[in-house]
């Protein structure tokens, strides 16, 4: 029996990273843990947070994306994901994640006093190292 | 009548001006393309995220955000999106025309302004309201990050209540040739309307449709200007081209005219030669 599919759309304000029909299981970081989504789930809207986000297709190929805070809807056999930023595996600047890293790690050692900074700090190094271990991924 | 060489020098000019104006016009029409795609593939998002809160609104019985909050309209905030450049007809003129109508009447004092663009800024640095920040338009390929701090800095600024309304000034993109001067209210955000037709089923929200509404509304309004923005963007490369092209045309023309006066000119000389040449002949009979 042919694996049941829905369709899947990644789409960051700079452009639509993805959309495929033939998705058969999606994994997506929420903002309180992963969470899968396989064809003809319930309607769900949920927040996602910094993460790895994985596809699965009927072909058997899996795709891998590096993903930061967004929104996930799920309706119809549809999902719906508005992401600030979305990257497949291979797409992502590993060199660029890489500085982005050191800087946020820089700005960590020298910030304690402020909050703003080390949160924002924070977030960036997550970013990063989610790029980087995503990236990994790829290869 | 003008000498032949001050004609000359004339033309010379004006075919210098055309060469520039026609550049610029060349740079203006493969901008506006890339900027229209650029809109074109923000739209996606920006439609989502109004669909969302749509159904979350829909979904949330007490729907109470700062954001959302409806206070008597005593001091705004107005984000102006101008141009960096100038040389683009009355774009900038227009958008600073709308800006001050929507002051106008208003005390300077209550009134702050964040500016994109050079040409805002310097426009309003010499009235008498505060300029509270002001960021730069790129031209070309515009990120959401440069224009996610000028949003956030609205939001604080209405939520801390130090403003009770937001306004965005922006030449909306009709086609290349029609930009229009749009003020829009971009907060208290007024919830999309929730239409009684129960959406197609009942959503599981995780965390909670209030708190989600909470996370989606920044957002909202993030999406809300950086669309503008890119809209303005390629309004601008629109009425840049749509000058610089009758400005090639005007200076054909007068290219034309001068051309004409030349040769008159020109004739006039050598007649007068011949005249001279003629009657100094007859002379010597």
């Amino acid at each position: 029996m042919p694996e049941k599919t829905f369709t899947l759309e990644i789409v960051t304000p700079d452009r639509v990273v993805m959309s495929d029909d033939q998705a058969v299981s999606l994994v997506a970081p929420g903002v309180s843990g992963y969470l899968g989504v396989l064809a003809n789930h319930a309607p769900l809207m949920t927040e996602l947070g910094i993460g790895e986000i994985t596809v699965r297709r009927a072909s058997g190929e899996e795709i891998h994306l590096a993903e930061t805070q967004g929104f996930m809807e799920v309706s119809g056999n549809k999902v719906t994901i508005l992401a600030e930023s979305a990257e497949k595996a291979e797409e992502i600047d590993v060199e660029r994640a890489r500085a982005a890293l050191k800087r946020a790690e820089d700005r960590l050692a020298r910030t304690h006093e402020d909050e703003v900074d080390f949160a924002r700090a924070e977030t960036a190094m997550k970013r990063a190292l989610n790029r980087l271990r995503v990236a990994e991924r790829g290869h | 009548m003008a000498s032949m060489r001050d004609i000359r020098r004339r033309i010379r000019v004006v075919k210098n001006i055309q060469q520039i104006t026609n550049a610029m016009k060349m740079v203006a029409a493969a901008r506006l393309r890339r900027a229209q795609d650029r809109a074109e593939t923000a739209r996606p998002y920006a439609d989502k995220m109004f669909f969302m809160l749509e159904s979350l609104s829909r979904a949330a019985q007490q729907v109470e955000h700062p954001l959302l909050e409806v206070r008597p309209e005593e001091r705004i905030a107005v984000v102006v999106i101008g141009a960096e450049r100038g040389l683009a007809g009355s774009y900038n003129a227009n958008i600073m025309r709308r800006t001050t109508e929507l002051l106008k009447g208003r005390d300077p004092e209550a009134v702050k302004l964040i500016t994109f663009g050079r040409k805002a800024t310097t426009f309003f640095r010499r009235r008498p309201y505060e300029i509270v920040m002001s960021s730069s338009l790129p031209a070309t390929n515009i990120q959401f990050a440069e224009v996610r701090a000028a949003a956030a800095k609205v939001r604080e600024l209405f939520e801390a209540r130090e403003v009770d309304a937001v306004y965005l000034v922006y030449a909306k993109f009709i086609n290349a040739a029609v930009q229009r001067p749009t003020a829009l209210k971009l907060l208290p955000i007024a919830p999309p309307k929730a239409e009684e037709e129960a959406g197609p089923a009942e959503y599981i929200f995780e965390p909670g449709p209030d708190e989600l509404l909470g996370r989606l509304l920044p957002k909202y309004v993030d999406t809300q200007v950086f669309r503008s923005a890119v809209e303005a963007v390629a309004s601008e490369h629109g009425a840049r081209m749509t000058a610089m092209t009758s400005a090639t045309n005007n200076a054909g023309e007068v290219i034309d005219s001068l051309t004409l006066s030349y040769n008159k000119a020109r004739q006039a000389a050598i007649t007068k030669e011949l005249l001279e040449i003629v009657s100094g002949a007859e002379a010597l009979r």
